[in-house]
Parts: structure tokens; C-alpha cells; sequence
């Protein structure tokens, strides 16, 4: 499965699983990018079947539900959703 | 994927369409129209990909009978917008936040997960009461009728007959 890698200031390892769709998905993208934050992501419904399958099992590890986004920082800290207090939280604290 | 066949003048119109529908049926569209319009687009995106309207925040089985519930508007528009003034995607918003008293934040994922859906498809089909005639309801808006199957298109949300469960 193939990240794009979003250039930037190094703030830890932070990946993101999005939906090209989803505004929600867009709106958190554009949160990063503003705050200058090097990070990947993957669309997944542009994956794939069997690269789909393989990024529902992932996220479902951090997310049972597996709703979009998702996002994983440092691989310990999971923020579900465009929620821009968590997400500027796990930044200070991760 | 033809993202390029999607026009300014077709997002326009199915967001014209799905806003007079809206208005009709007492709900409102997200008055945030370059936010609504991005999302008129998914919906085209996913009309073309799976041949349904498939909602644009969430993730689509591509198979029609798996993503029943989530085609827009979804199974938990209603619910969502009670409790948090917006639908999942934020189509759909209440009145007051279409009057700015109220406003949208993260609404968290209602659609149970997928072997819980699984359960509840099978508990609906044991459903056996002595009735003279099935009640089915409409999962989208609530409407109820008695009659030997359900009607083609419900008269009040427009939804399609594959939408509605026996009720009773």
C-alpha cells in the first residue's frame, strides 16, 4: 500500500487514512498542511480490493469502527475525525 | 474515474435538486455552499464508481445490498441531525443551524459495525405478528404504512422501496 508523503516540518511519524470523497477527510488535510506538517496518507477507496482489505484490517486496529479519517501518530496515539483540538494535541504531545 | 466530466453546471444541478427536495421534505441542506457543493460532487464521484450514492465519508462496500444504509441520505441522517444539528457528512443540518445558532462539529460514526448490521438484518426478518396486514417502515425518514408490500418510492422522503424494513 502506497503513502503519499506530504512535505514538511518533522513532527514524529503521523499517517492518516482518508477517503478522496470525504470533506471531512480534505478539511483535515488542510489543517496539516497549513500547520506546515510533514505527514502520509492513503486514500482508500482509490486502493485496490485486496490493498482495501489490507487498509480497513490496519485502521481497524486503531479504530474498530473504521470511519474516516484516522490518523496514527508515532503509532501510539489514534484522533478519529476532522477533531482539530485532539489532532493539535497528539501534535504537542507526541 | 471520469473526474473530469463533472461539470460546475452538474454539480449545480444536483445541488439544486437535492435542495429543493430537502426544503419540501422540511429538512435543510448545509447552507455552507461551497462546503455542500464539494460534497454534491462526491456524490457524483461515487454515483459513477458503485452506480449509487454512496455517502462520501464513508467507506463503500461496492456492493448495493452492503451499502443500503449509507446511501444518501443515509439510514442515520435523521438521528445525526437531532443530535448534533448535521448528518455524518454535513449534507443535511438542522434549522438552527441554518440560522447560526447552532454549529457543526465532528459528528462521530453512528453505523454500527459491519457484524452488528449483520445481526440486525436477521433479527428484522424473524419479525411475525398477527396483523391483517405488514407494516413496513421506511429507514431513512421513519414513515410508516400497512399494506401488502412497500410503495415504490416513500411519499415522504423520496427514499426507494429497497429502503424500507418490515416493521411489524
Amino acid at each position: 500500500m502506497e503513502f503519499k508523503h506530504i512535505q514538511g516540518k518533522d513532527q514524529g511519524k503521523i499517517i492518516m487514512y482518508a477517503l478522496s470523497t470525504c470533506i471531512w477527510c480534505k478539511k483535515t488535510k488542510r489543517l496539516l498542511d497549513n500547520l506546515g506538517i510533514a505527514y502520509d496518507y492513503v486514500d482508500v477507496d482509490l486502493l485496490g480490493e485486496a490493498e482495501k482489505e489490507t487498509a480497513k484490517d490496519e485502521m481497524e486496529k486503531w479504530n474498530p469502527k473504521g470511519s474516516f479519517p484516522t490518523l496514527i501518530f508515532n503509532d501510539r496515539t489514534c484522533v478519529v475525525g476532522f477533531d482539530e483540538v485532539k489532532i493539535r494535541e497528539a501534535l504537542l504531545h507526541e | 474515474m471520469s473526474n473530469q466530466e463533472i461539470t460546475q453546471e452538474r454539480i449545480q444541478n444536483l445541488w439544486k435538486q437535492l435542495k429543493q427536495q430537502a426544503e419540501a421534505g422540511g429538512y435543510h441542506l448545509n447552507p455552507d455552499d461551497e462546503f455542500t457543493k464539494d460534497l454534491v460532487r462526491s456524490l457524483i464521484v461515487n454515483q459513477q464508481r458503485y452506480g449509487y450514492r454512496a455517502c462520501p465519508c464513508r467507506l463503500a462496500a461496492g456492493e448495493k445490498a452492503s451499502d443500503l444504509d449509507i446511501i444518501c441520505p443515509c439510514d442515520y441522517r435523521d438521528a445525526d441531525i437531532s443530535e448534533y444539528g448535521a448528518c455524518y457528512c454535513g449534507l443535511y443540518v438542522s434549522e438552527d443551524v441554518v440560522t447560526g445558532e447552532k454549529s457543526i462539529r465532528m459528528i462521530p460514526e453512528r453505523r454500527p459495525a459491519p457484524e452488528e448490521r449483520a445481526a440486525r438484518t436477521l433479527s428484522a426478518k424473524n419479525v411475525h405478528k398477527p396483523l391483517a396486514m405488514p407494516v413496513w417502515r421506511c429507514r431513512v425518514c421513519g414513515y410508516l404504512c400497512a399494506r401488502d408490500g412497500p410503495p415504490e418510492v416513500c411519499p415522504i422522503c423520496k427514499a426507494k422501496k429497497e429502503r424500507f424494513e418490515r416493521f411489524m
